[in-house]
C-alpha cells in the first residue's frame, strides 16, 4: 500500500521524470547508433560495435562542407538579426513613436506562420525577381525569421530594465554614447546573449525555410534530409552527438563559472 | 523673501513653447527602419507575390500571367481537402499531447526540481543542439518493427486497439498516423515546455500556502490557483506548437506513409518537383488563412490579447 | 528667511511649465532657491514635484521658460553638461557595477583617471567604507540609499537633486537618514533640493518648504510660516492638521469677528485674507494642538476673551504623550483638539459635554470660496 501511496503522492514527478525521457530518449538514440556498423545503406538497426565513424567524421562527400556551410550561415544570420531585432526592441520600449501597433504585428506574425507558407512565398519572391539561389538567399531567409524571436527576447529583457538607470548615467556625464557603451549594453546583455542563442540554434537547424530557397547549396540539415531518401551514413550520429555533448559541456561549464563568481561574490 | 512665488498663471499660449528637437523624434524610426524594411521586403512582399501568383495561370515554359484565376483555390481545396483536414487533426493532436505531457514537466522544474532545476531545463534544451532531422531519424530506430516498443505494444495487445481505431496498422507503428503523431509532439514539445515553465515559475510560491491555509486540498489548489494562473504559458505553449506542427511535413515525410502526407508534404512537392507554382501558392494562402483564423479565434477566447 | 544669499550659485525658474498633450504636469511656475539652501518640493503623488525636480536636472525638457544656474542659462544643456546631480528614486544604482565603480561612475565619464583616493573618501563619508566590493544587490535599502547620496556627491555638484530619496526606507531608518542626510548637505554646503510626499520629512530637513497641488505651487516658505499661516486650505489641511469653520464675517477691524455655529469667534485682521468685508464668508482656522478642552461644568472658570465652541466628545483616543478627542459641535461636525497629558481629567471621555476654548491669536482666516476639504485625503495618505 504505502508503493501505491508514494507513487500517488509523486505523481507529478513521476509524469515529469517519463515525458523527459521521451525527449531524451532519441539523443541517446543518435548517441549510441554512432557507434554501430551497419549492414546496409542505412544506419537504423543495431549489428555491431565499431569507432570506424569517430575515426573518421568527414569521410562521407560533402557531409563536412554543409556542416561548415551551415555554420557560416548560422554566425550572419545570428550577427544580422540580433543587430537589426536589438536596434527595433530598443525603439519598441524606449520611444513613442506612430505605427507602434501596425509594427507589432509585422514582428509577430512571423512566429504565427507556418514555416512553409514564409518559405514558399520568399520562393516566388526570389523567382520573381530573378534571383539566384543560394547562399545569400538563404541568409536573407534566415535573418528574417530570426529577427522577430531576438526582438521578443531583447524586449522582454529591456522592458524589465528600470529607465531610471540610464537617466541616472546621463545625470553622471555619460554623453548617449557612453550611456549605451557603459550602462544599457551590458544591463541588456543577457536578453541579448538569449536573443543571439536562439537565433544560432534556429539558423543553424532551420529545414523548410532553407529547403526552398538554397537552390543546389546544400546545408546541412539538407544533407541529412537528402541521406534519409538515400542512405544514412554513420558520420551524421557522430556530428550529432559531438555538437550535443560540446554544447551540454559549453552550458553546464557556463553555470559552474557563473555559481563560482555569485558565490565568491557574496564574500 | 529671497524666494518669489509664481504670478498666477502666465498664459501658457504666449510663452515661447519649446518643441522636442526634431533629431531626438526621429531616433526611434532610425532604429526601426533597417529590421522593418528587411521584415517588409523579404516577409510580406512576398506575401503579395504569392497571392498574385495563386491567381496566375500558364506553364513554366511559357510563363506564368495574372489572369484572375480564382477557382485554382477551388481545385487545391477539392483536390487536397484530406492533408487539409489531416494536417490539423495531426497538429491538434500533438498540440492536445505537448500540453498533457509537457504541463507534468513544467510544473516539476518550477516547484519540485529545488536545485535540480539548472539540470533539468538544460536537459529540456539540450536535445535542440543535435539536429532535429537525425533525431526524427532515431524515431526510425525506436518504432521500428520489431523493435522493442513495438514488442511490447504487441504483447499488451495497445496495437491492436490502435490499430481498430486506425492510429496503427498492421501490427506496425511506423508510417502510420501514430508515428507521424508522436513525431510531431516529440519535436514541438519543448516550445510547449518553455513557456510553460515562465509562467508556472512568476508564481507567488505563497499562493499556493494561501490557498492551502483557505482549506483548498492540492487539487483544488491546481484547479483554482495554479492552472488559471500559468493561463499565458498554456496559450502561448499552444500556439508555438500548432503552429510549426501545421505547417510541418518533415515527421510526416519521414516517419509516415502516402496515406499520411501532410499540407505541407503538398505545398513543398508542388513548388519543388512539379513546380506548379499557382496551385502551390494557393495552398499556402488556404494555409495561412486557416492557422491565422484559428490563432486568432484563440487568442480572442482566451482573453490574452495583451500576449501579442 | 534668514540663508545667506550669494547670487553666483542661485537656481532660478522663470517661467517653467511641462505639458504632456492636453495635460498640464507643471503650470508656469517662478522659483529661486538660494546657495547653500534646502529646499524642499512637497505634495502628494502627481503634483508636478518630480516633474519639476526633473526639468532641473535636464531628464525633462520644459516646454516653456528657463532654468538658470547662477546666472548661466542651462535649459539647453542635456543633463550630462549640466553641473547638477540626482540621487534618485529607488536609487538606480547600477546592477552590473559593485559600489565603488558606481560611486566612481561620473568622475571617470568626465575623464578623470585616479579616483581610487577619491572614492574612499566619499564611501568613508558615508560610512560605507568596508563595502565597496559588494554589488548593489547584496546592500541593505539604507546602505544602497547612501551609495547613492555618494556617487551624487562626489561630482560636487552645485546642486544636488534628492526625488523621494527616503521613500523606500522603513520609519525608523528614515529619521535617521533624514539626520543623516541634513548632517552631509551642513558639512558639503551644496544646495539640496528635495522632492518628498512626507509632509513631516520635508519640515524636519529644510529651511524652505514649496507646497504644490495640481502643477502649481500653492505657498511657500519657512516650516514654521508655513504651519502657523497657512493661506490656503490645500496646505492647511495636507500640513498637519486643521479644524476648519465657516462662518459669516460679522465686523472687521484690528480684529475680525466672525459668526459660526451659533457663537461668535474673533481672530486677528492680520490674518484674514485681504478682502475681509462684513456680511461675507470666511473659514475660520485653528491647529488641533492650539485648542483647550473644558469640561461643561467648569466653563466658568474659562478666562474672557478667549474663543469657546461647545460640543460633546464622540472619540478619544489615547497615545501617550498627549490625548486626541474628537468634538462634534454646531459650529463644525467634527473638531480634532490634541490635549497634552499632564494632568487628566476623568470626566473627558465620550459622550461628555465640553467647552473649546482657544487664543484668538491662535486663529486664522481662509477664504471661503475654496474646497473645506482639499488635501485632507492626500494627508491622510501620506500618514499611512
Amino acid at each position: 500500500m504505502s508503493v501505491l501511496r508514494t507513487l500517488r503522492r509523486n505523481l507529478v514527478v513521476i509524469a515529469g521524470l517519463l515525458t523527459l525521457a521521451y525527449m531524451i530518449l532519441p539523443n541517446v538514440v543518435v548517441m549510441v547508433f554512432s557507434f554501430n556498423r551497419p549492414r546496409g545503406r542505412f544506419n537504423y538497426a543495431w549489428q555491431e560495435f565499431s569507432l570506424d565513424a569517430w575515426k573518421d567524421p568527414c569521410g562521407v562527400a560533402d557531409l563536412c562542407g554543409s556542416l561548415s556551410l551551415s555554420l557560416r550561415i548560422a554566425v550572419w544570420a545570428t550577427v544580422g538579426a540580433t543587430v537589426l531585432g536589438t536596434m527595433i526592441a530598443f525603439a519598441l520600449v524606449r520611444y513613442r513613436f506612430r505605427a507602434r501597433g501596425a509594427i507589432n504585428s509585422l514582428i509577430f506574425l512571423p512566429m504565427a506562420m507556418p514555416e512553409v507558407v514564409m518559405a514558399a512565398s520568399l520562393l516566388t519572391l526570389f523567382l520573381n525577381m530573378g534571383a539566384q539561389l543560394g547562399f545569400w538567399t538563404v541568409l536573407i531567409a534566415h535573418i528574417m525569421f530570426c529577427l522577430s524571436f531576438v526582438v521578443t527576447a531583447v524586449k522582454a529583457r529591456v522592458m524589465s530594465m528600470d529607465p531610471r538607470l540610464e537617466e541616472a548615467a546621463r545625470d553622471l556625464y555619460a554623453g548617449p554614447v557612453q550611456t549605451f557603451v557603459r550602462v544599457t549594453l551590458p544591463i541588456a546583455a543577457p536578453g541579448i546573449a538569449a536573443g543571439a542563442l536562439l537565433a544560432f540554434a534556429l539558423s543553424f537547424d532551420d529545414f523548410i525555410i532553407t529547403n526552398f530557397n538554397a537552390g543546389s547549396t546544400v546545408t546541412f540539415p539538407m544533407f541529412v534530409w537528402g541521406s534519409a531518401q538515400r542512405g544514412t551514413p554513420v558520420q551524421i550520429n557522430v556530428i550529432g552527438t559531438a555538437m550535443f555533448v560540446i554544447a551540454v559541456t559549453v552550458v553546464l561549464a557556463g553555470q559552474l563559472i557563473a555559481n563560482r563568481r555569485k558565490s565568491n561574490a557574496g564574500k | 523673501m529671497s524666494v518669489t512665488e509664481a504670478p498666477p498663471a502666465h498664459p501658457a499660449e504666449e510663452a515661447e513653447v519649446r518643441k522636442p528637437s526634431t533629431r531626438r523624434r526621429l531616433v526611434p524610426y532610425w532604429l526601426l527602419l533597417p529590421g522593418i524594411l528587411w521584415l517588409l521586403v523579404f516577409f510580406a512582399l512576398p506575401m503579395v507575390y504569392q497571392a498574385s501568383t495563386s491567381v496566375q495561370t500558364g506553364s513554366l515554359e511559357k510563363g506564368f500571367e495574372v489572369t484572375w484565376h480564382f477557382r485554382t483555390y477551388w481545385d487545391a481545396l477539392a483536390d487536397y481537402y484530406p492533408q487539409f483536414i489531416r494536417s490539423l487533426l495531426y497538429a491538434g493532436t500533438a498540440t492536445l499531447l505537448c500540453l498533457l505531457l509537457g504541463y507534468p514537466l513544467a510544473y516539476l522544474i518550477a516547484f519540485k526540481a529545488g536545485r535540480w532545476r539548472n539540470l533539468v531545463l538544460v536537459l529540456v534544451i539540450a536535445p535542440f543542439f543535435t539536429s532535429f532531422l537525425i533525431r526524427t531519424l532515431a524515431w526510425k530506430t525506436i518504432l521500428a518493427d520489431g523493435g522493442a516498443v513495438v514488442d511490447v505494444l504487441n504483447t499488451l495487445h495497445v496495437l491492436d486497439v490502435t490499430s481498430w481505431l486506425g492510429w496503427t496498422e498492421n501490427n506496425r507503428v511506423l508510417a502510420t498516423p501514430m508515428a507521424v503523431v508522436c513525431g510531431l509532439t516529440y519535436n514541438f514539445l519543448p516550445f510547449m515546455i518553455l513557456p510553460l515553465y515562465t509562467s508556472l515559475e512568476r508564481i507567488d510560491g505563497r499562493l499556493h500556502e494561501a490557498a492551502g491555509d483557505l482549506y483548498a486540498t492540492p487539487a483544488t489548489t491546481f484547479r483554482k490557483v495554479t492552472l488559471p494562473l500559468s493561463m499565458p504559458g498554456v496559450v502561448s505553449g499552444t500556439l508555438l506548437t500548432f503552429i510549426p506542427a501545421s505547417g510541418d511535413y518533415v515527421n510526416a515525410e519521414l516517419l509516415g506513409s502516402t496515406d499520411t502526407k501532410m499540407v505541407g508534404s503538398v505545398i513543398q512537392t508542388q513548388f519543388l518537383r512539379v513546380l506548379d507554382y499557382p496551385t502551390a501558392a494557393a495552398l499556402s494562402f488556404i494555409l495561412m488563412a486557416v492557422v491565422l483564423l484559428v490563432v486568432t479565434v484563440y487568442i480572442r477566447r482566451s482573453g490574452t490579447e495583451d500576449l501579442v | 528667511m534668514t540663508q545667506q544669499q550669494t547670487e553666483g550659485g542661485d537656481v532660478r525658474l522663470t517661467g517653467i511649465s511641462k505639458t504632456y498633450g492636453s495635460f498640464t504636469a507643471v503650470h508656469p511656475l517662478d522659483l529661486t532657491v538660494p546657495q547653500g539652501s534646502f529646499f524642499a518640493l512637497l505634495g502628494a503623488s502627481g503634483c508636478g514635484k518630480t516633474t519639476t525636480l526633473r526639468m532641473i536636472a535636464g531628464l525633462e525638457e520644459a516646454t516653456t521658460g528657463t532654468v538658470s544656474l547662477g546666472g548661466r542659462d542651462i535649459t539647453d544643456l542635456p543633463p550630462y553638461k549640466r553641473p547638477v546631480n540626482t540621487v534618485f528614486q529607488s536609487y538606480a544604482l547600477f546592477p552590473h557595477l559593485d559600489v565603488s565603480e558606481n560611486v566612481a561612475f561620473g568622475l571617470r565619464r568626465r575623464g578623470i583617471k585616479s579616483v581610487k583616493k577619491q572614492v574612499g573618501e566619499m564611501l568613508d563619508l558615508v560610512q560605507l567604507g568596508d563595502f565597496a566590493r559588494r554589488k548593489p544587490h547584496q546592500l541593505s535599502g539604507g546602505q544602497q540609499q547612501r551609495v547613492a547620496v555618494a556617487r551624487a556627491l562626489i561630482n560636487h555638484p552645485q546642486v544636488l537633486l534628492l526625488d523621494e530619496p527616503l521613500g523606500a526606507l522603513d520609519l525608523k531608518l528614515r529619521r535617521q537618514m533624514q539626520l543623516e542626510l541634513k548632517r552631509i548637505q551642513t558639512e558639503v554646503g551644496i544646495t539640496f533640493i528635495h522632492v518628498t510626499h512626507d509632509q513631516e520629512e520635508a519640515m524636519t530637513m529644510a529651511d524652505t518648504v514649496a507646497v504644490m497641488n495640481g502643477g502649481r505651487v500653492e505657498q511657500l516658505g519657512a516650516p514654521a510660516d508655513l504651519y502657523e499661516n497657512p493661506r490656503t486650505t490645500f496646505v492647511a489641511n495636507f500640513l498637519g492638521t486643521s479644524n476648519l469653520i465657516e462662518g459669516e464675517i460679522v465686523s472687521t477691524g484690528t480684529d475680525v469677528v466672525v459668526s459660526a455655529g451659533g457663537g461668535k469667534l474673533r481672530l486677528p485682521g492680520g490674518r484674514c485674507p485681504s478682502p475681509a468685508e462684513s456680511g461675507g464668508k470666511l473659514l475660520v482656522g485653528v491647529r488641533p494642538e492650539k485648542i483647550s478642552l473644558a469640561h461643561t461644568d467648569d466653563a466658568g472658570a474659562i478666562p474672557e476673551g478667549r474663543n469657546r465652541v461647545t460640543g460633546r466628545i464622540t472619540d478619544s483616543s489615547f497615545i501617550g504623550v498627549s490625548t486626541q478627542y474628537v468634538v462634534e459641535s454646531p459650529a463644525g461636525t467634527a473638531l480634532q483638539v490634541y490635549e497634552q497629558n499632564i494632568e487628566r481629567d476623568g470626566r473627558l471621555v465620550p459622550g461628555a459635554d465640553v467647552v473649546l476654548h482657544w487664543n484668538p491669536e491662535h486663529t486664522f482666516g481662509l477664504d471661503a470660496a475654496q474646497s473645506i476639504d482639499a488635501g485632507v485625503a492626500e494627508g491622510l495618505e501620506d500618514a499611512a
